[in-house]
């Protein structure tokens, strides 16, 4: 079973405990936005085979909503970090190229 | 086109005249040909949607340069990991029409084909387990009836009546009723992947296997060739149908669908003597129930929450659906189950599939089809085919392009099936 740790109240919770939220750092369009844009915002996914990012909830515990990296085609789990972070932090990054060496960031750091 | 010795039809005259020769006269059911380096049309993904595809192309509109590119075997996605339920009972217009179009050619695939496709129209029934399901599906018996899709509302004597290994009285979800489609059913879903491939094998289409499409080569915003584990292949339009990994072939062209990709998982039981001919479904706890020729419970259930390209399901879901399912149907505590799977189902936001073109010129999609979709193969492939080859969706394909998620016109059966269907 999937167990991730909840960076917030630090328990190690298996899937049954958490509800998962979907793909994470999605940027919320404003109402100036297109309809290409909401389009995009709300459906678009990159459902990638690989690392993905994603959201949690960590449901029957704490309550809160946290981060995940995990591989889709492994199920390896990266680790998870805190909802705050607008990118995953540099120990997650680490993490997944320790163990994907070929693997990139898709996002520029500001 | 292709050399290979056509595989001959099938009939009890051939039966007997192979009986005679010890049965060393068959010819393989289709060729196994080495790739040419362009084709009219390449279909990527030789599962059930796709050979349908290519066997309406031949069929309806004689285009027969064709190529279907299968990177495993054909019908091993999930068309070969389904728990094969078929019916037409939906609640929105646009999906009664595709998916009871499908079940009509179903009636009649057997004798089309030439191939046994074992369709077994035994009846379905939806199961109400709570209020909500009760006013739902007496919805869906009225729409169906406008839409011309005959379907009837059961009190929970007939549920009995027709299912005696049922509970009634679960202290959790007692029955209320049920939504009934005697034309609903299951076929077997590898004779419907095999029946189609060997008919388009014998219009001289090429089904290449153990070919992963790598890359798609475009020029000018169109389509130009695909890449693959055999090399560069030409082709004038290319049709995704790969279920699972739409989203993957996507990329390669460069843009993105409205897909998620996630685990559906089943598991059948030892083989016992017939208890159940109809096929049984109970949404509310995700619990799909049938019996399979040689016995066995066939038990399909829910989705896992998250991505997953690994084709296994996960422990607790099994527990869930066999936990739910024996309040139901307690005779289920005693059996052993044999065998678990899963496949990798393409999930919409509105729990539609999706026929269209894309931003790319030449590339069509046929995906999203979910955990719902092998009841649809010969309504799908009828309807693609008439978008690939005319460029433009048919009266069928119309509502279910990309432009509904951009200007909000879903085809919500999320709603109307629950989850899964
Ligand atoms: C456990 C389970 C139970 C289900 N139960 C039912 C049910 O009872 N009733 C129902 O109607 N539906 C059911 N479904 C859904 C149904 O199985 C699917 O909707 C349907 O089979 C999809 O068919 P397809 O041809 O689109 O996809 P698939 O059969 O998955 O075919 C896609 C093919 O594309 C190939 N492919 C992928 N990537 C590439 C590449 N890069 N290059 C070349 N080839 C590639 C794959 O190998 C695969 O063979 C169930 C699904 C599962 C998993
Ligand atoms: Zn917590």
């Amino acid at each position: 079973m999937l167990t991730l740790t909840c960076p917030y109240c630090g328990i190690t919770a298996e899937e049954t405990e958490l509800h998962p939220g979907g793909e994470a750092h999605l940027t919320r369009v404003g109402p100036t936005g297109t309809d290409e844009e909401f389009e995009a915002y709300m459906f678009a996914r990159k459902n990638p085979k690989g690392v993905n990012f994603e959201r949690w909830r960590h449901a029957y515990g704490c309550g809160k909503w946290f981060l995940a990296a995990r591989c889709t085609a492994t199920l390896q789990v990266f680790g998870t970090y805190k909802s705050q972070n607008a990118h995953p932090p540099a120990d997650i990054v680490a993490a997944i190229r320790k163990s994907r060496p070929d693997w990139n960031p898709d996002w520029t750091a500001e | 086109m292709s050399d290979a010795p056509k595989s001959g039809r099938y009939s009890v005259f051939a039966i007997a005249k192979q009986a005679l020769r010890q049965h060393s006269g068959w010819n393989r059911a289709w060729a196994s040909p080495a790739p040419r380096d362009r084709y009219q049309v390449v279909i990527v993904g030789a599962g059930g949607h796709g050979l349908a595809t290519a066997y309406y192309l031949g069929k309806n509109f004689g285009i027969t340069d064709v190529a279907i590119i299968e990177k495993g075997w054909l019908g091993g996605g999930n068309t070969g990991r389904n728990t094969t339920i078929i019916r037409s009972n939906y609640l929105q217009d646009p999906s009664a029409a595709i998916y009871d179009k499908a079940l009509k050619l179903y009636e009649g695939l057997s004798q089309d084909l030439n191939y046994n496709v074992m369709f077994s129209p035994r009846g379905l029934i939806m199961l109400a387990q709570t209020e909500h399901e009760v006013r739902g599906y007496k919805r869906t018996v009225y729409a169906n009836n406008l839409q011309g899709v005959s379907t009837e509302w059961l009190d929970p004597q007939r549920v009995k009546d027709l299912v005696p290994i049922i509970n009634l009285d679960g202290p959790r979800y007692p029955v209320l009723g049920g939504l009934y489609q005697a034309r609903g059913g299951t076929a077997r879903h590898d004779a419907v992947a095999w029946g189609y491939a060997r008919a388009c094998s014998d219009m001289g289409m090429h089904i290449i296997q153990n070919c992963e499409v790598t890359g798609v080569e475009t020029d000018g915003g169109q389509v130009r060739a695909v890449n693959t584990s055999k090399g560069r292949i030409g082709c004038d339009k290319l049709a995704m149908v790969v279920a699972g990994h739409s989203s993957q072939l996507a990329e390669m062209a460069g843009f993105r669908l409205p897909i998620e990709s996630v685990a559906l998982q089943a598991l059948v039981s030892e083989p016992v003597k017939p208890c159940m001919d109809v096929v049984l479904m109970a949404n509310t706890v995700h619990g799909y129930l049938s019996q399979s020729d040689k016995g066995e419970m066939v038990i399909g259930g829910g989705t896992d929450g998250f991505n997953n390209f690994t084709q296994r399901g996960s422990w607790q879901h099994i527990e869930e659906t066999v936990r739910a399912l024996i309040e139901t149907f307690p005779m289920l505590s005693r059996l052993k189950m044999l065998r678990q799977w899963g496949g990798i189902v393409d999930m919409t936001g509105d729990r539609s599939p999706i026929l269209s073109t894309t931003p790319v010129g030449g590339i069509f999609v046929n995906c999203g089809w979910g955990t719902g979709g092998f009841k649809a193969i010969p309504g799908s492939g009828w309807a693609m085919a008439e978008l690939v080859s005319k460029g433009t969706p048919g009266p069928l394909a119309a509502d279910f392009g990309l432009n509904r998620f951009r200007e909000g016109r879903f085809i919500d059966e999320s709603v109307a099936a629950g989850v899964a269907h």
